[in-house]
């Protein structure tokens, strides 16, 4: 087995994915000869041709509404918006087009597209190179939802998203590309040649949409958690001695609730995790369907840990990054919770 | 810069706010148009250069004159098109199609529906570019292309069910009424919000040339909402990928109450916004059913043979009010549509017909007599299977379906607090 980055395994998803199938086609800006900003779609042009891939103007929502374009009359667009803050001049094509047409024209015509999109903050970019939207996709009926964590779920996940009949949002966190970044950010960089995750087998296979993982076993407290944020709950948990049920989301939309609801029913409390802005953030809803569905089983309020409700800061960044230390406040105070 | 070299000073800065040359109360004033004589414009081939036919956005396609005569150039563009047999299709789907919006209109003011918009004076644009069309192709229309049906001959009896949201509706009540999707007749799910299927279509287009295939797209969109970004998406990516695509923009004066002013389209003419992307545009009289054939020939013409997108400027004006909800009469002079100077197309076409003498007053009275009950007999049929708030109606778990592929264990469990 082949020992890859995030960004490795990515462009091998599409890679396969070209190769199998005609109509899978990949744009983007920066994409084609120059293989994207953070290299994801390196020599796909080069193998495939400028038609299978190809560099697109600087206009995201001219990307994603050709794209939605091509879908409906029968190809697979794969498509890289560089950095999800720029998603939102697409967000109408997103909400209004693709989640919509199948239902609006009763399955006549449907949009399998793919919208990949670096997400998450640690790279000191600012309040435009940082910022986690999945929640304003999760609220859009229609739509799919990703976040993988590892090199292996990015490529399952990717060829199952580029295989899925509907559109797919699929959120990359930068901050994994090229290793599994615990929050320490004064610590070296690991990198994924040392993690298990690390390996991806060659060729096709998918992780299925709508699956968590779960991380770690335990049985003082579930955590919830996607992306970056798994590693920094196992960090919490590890520099606390707690443990920990880490459960990695992967798939917000469809969401896996039983594996959630076995897991909180078992630990009786529950913590979750993500980098966007707290307010009506994704852990709104998760916290809201933990005391629907397991009330009876708490011992302890829900606690959510997330960016503060501001911008993503420049030199702040790591005051504002939901790091090992308050997601290891949060834990203590669910466990000690009596 | 020295004190003696300053500009001088021009008094306080200000910004223009567009108003219609007219408003209720005054006489209509169509002047801002220039209406050249038919046949007085060049048909240049459709391989020619966009920087060579710039004319062409400045001035106005007509082939009908005054006398109802088929004239100039781009009549001998139609060649074995501009037959009388294909001309009275031509008028019967015109005629279908007013006959269609006017009992619809109705059956609205009846409640039978929510909303419904017509496309009274607009018969020609749609009807005409369906017959240059072929099998396969798709329009991504607006809500005011419905003779793209009617040419192609779709059910009006599924048009009507979809307008009355009935339980024989081909959307299960999922979309407003008139805004249609027929797949089998190349009719794009219309989506309701203004523009965004103009970047679609070239996406479409784009599609088909990727594929190797020989389908070509047509874009849709108001005047009024050319100001949309879609509009400029989808102009800039007809532009740098050049995919088989016809950019249609229906110029009928008027957006519910915006009249094109505050869309930029008298600053210069909506067709001229192709030159600045580099590809050939048609300005044509929209009320000309034989221009319409015409310029729809040449575009679609040049979209399939790989010669890249054309951008085509309706020249029409838009008779009806916007829609069911709307009261022109408070925003635009009331004798404004019979001041408007491109005439009717129904009756311009019929005209040109007698003319030819492939046409009478009494077949045309005949013929609106058949076509009225074959409407009606068709509304009547659909009206069996109920209207709006009338009848059974779409089965209401419905609503639940068509959201994904799959239902999701979500939407699975909503459906069971519904049911329950």
């Amino acid at each position: 087995m082949a020992r890859m980055t995030m960004i490795e395994a990515i462009r091998d998803a599409m890679d396969v994915k070209m190769g199998m199938d005609e109509d899978v086609v990949v744009f983007g800006e920066d994409v084609g000869y120059f293989g994207g900003v953070f290299r994801c779609t390196q020599g796909l042009q080069e193998k495939y041709g400028r038609h299978r891939c190809f560099d697109a103007p600087i206009n995201e929502s001219a990307i994603v509404g050709a794209g939605i374009g091509m879908a409906t009359y029968g190809k697979r667009p794969c498509i890289e918006i560089q950095f999800a803050d720029y998603v939102l001049p697409a967000y109408d094509q997103i909400v209004s087009e693709a989640a919509r047409i199948r239902h609006r024209s009763n399955g006549q015509f449907t949009a399998p597209i793919v919208i990949r999109m670096p997400t998450g903050g640690g790279i000191f970019g600012g309040q435009t190179h940082s910022q986690s939207p999945e929640a304003i996709f999760t609220h859009v009926s229609g739509l799919k939802t990703l976040i993988p964590s590892n090199p292996y779920d990015a490529k399952g996940m990717l060829i199952a998203a580029i295989e899925d009949d509907d559109p797919v949002i699929f959120l990359e966190p930068k901050r994994l590309y090229n290793g599994p970044f615990d929050g320490h950010h004064e610590n070296a960089v690991t990198s994924w040649a040392k993690h298990e995750k690390g390996e991806v087998p060659e060729g096709h296979y998918t992780v299925p949409i709508g699956k968590a993982n779960v991380v770690e076993t335990g049985m003082d407290v579930t955590i919830l958690a996607y992306g970056t944020m798994v590693y920094v709950a196992q960090a919490a948990a590890r520099e606390n001695n707690i443990d920990a049920e880490i459960i990695d989301l992967r798939s917000l939309l469809p969401l896996d609730l039983d594996t959630i609801v076995n897991s909180v029913q078992k630990t009786g409390r529950c913590v979750v995790l993500h980098e966007a802005t707290l307010t009506s953030g994704f852990g709104a809803e998760l916290t809201a369907l933990v005391q629907q569905h397991c009330f009876k089983h708490l011992e302890a309020p829900v606690l959510r840990v997330a960016g503060w409700d501001t911008p993503y800061p420049h030199a702040q960044e790591w005051h504002y990054f939901p790091g090992p230390k308050r997601v290891g406040k949060a834990l203590k105070r669910v466990v000690e919770a009596q | 810069m020295s004190d003696d070299k300053m500009p001088e000073a021009t008094g306080p800065l200000s910004i223009s706010i567009p108003e219609p040359p007219t408003r209720p109360g005054d006489a209509p004033d169509f002047s801002y148009i220039e209406v050249p004589k038919a046949g007085a414009v060049d048909c240049p081939p459709v391989d020619t250069k966009p920087e060579d036919m710039r004319d062409l956005a400045y001035s106005i396609v007509r082939v009908l004159s005054r006398k109802g005569e088929a004239v100039g150039p781009w009549a001998e563009f139609l060649g074995d098109d501009l037959n009388d047999e294909s001309l009275l299709r031509g008028l019967k789907d015109m005629m279908k199609t007013r006959v269609f919006d006017a009992r619809m209109l109705t059956a609205q003011r009846q409640g039978k529906t929510s909303f419904y918009t017509q496309c009274l004076g607009e018969e020609a644009i749609a009807t005409g570019f369906q017959r240059m069309m072929r099998k396969g192709d798709m329009n991504f229309p607006t809500y005011r292309q419905q003779g793209l049906l009617i040419a192609d001959g779709c059910s009006m009896f599924d048009m009507i069910c979809q307008i009355y949201s009935n339980e024989k509706d081909n959307l299960d009540g999922h979309q407003l009424p008139c805004l249609y999707s027929f797949k089998d007749h190349g009719f794009f799910s219309i989506s309701g919000n203004l523009g965004t299927q103009f970047v679609q279509a070239v996406g479409w287009a784009m599609g088909s040339a990727i594929s190797g295939d020989d389908k070509i797209s047509a874009a849709w969109i108001g005047d009024g909402s050319t100001a949309e970004t879609d509009f400029h998406s989808g102009m800039l990516f007809a532009s740098v990928y050049q995919p088989p695509v016809v950019l249609n923009i229906v110029n009928n004066q008027w957006a519910i109450s915006s009249f094109n002013g505050l869309a930029g389209g008298r600053n210069a003419p909506f067709a001229a916004r192709a030159h600045g992307y580099g590809f050939p545009s048609l300005r044509v009289d929209g009320n000309d059913y034989l221009a319409v054939l015409a310029a729809s020939k040449w575009a679609t013409e040049r979209a399939r043979r790989n010669l890249g997108p054309t951008l085509i400027e309706w020249v029409t004006y838009r008779v009806a009010a916007h829609s069911t909800s709307d009261d022109p009469s408070a925003y635009r002079p009331k004798e404004e549509s019979d001041a408007w100077p491109l005439g009717d197309p129904l009756e311009r076409l019929k005209l040109h017909l007698i003319k030819k003498g492939a046409w009478s007053e009494e077949r045309h009275t005949q013929a609106m007599a058949e076509i009225e009950s074959e409407v009606i007999a068709v509304q009547k049929e659909a009206e069996k299977y109920g209207t709006l708030n009338r009848g059974k109606g779409p089965d209401p778990e419905k609503m639940f379906e068509g959201v994904y592929k799959e239902m999701p264990d979500h939407l699975v469990r909503q459906r069971l607090e519904f049911e329950a």
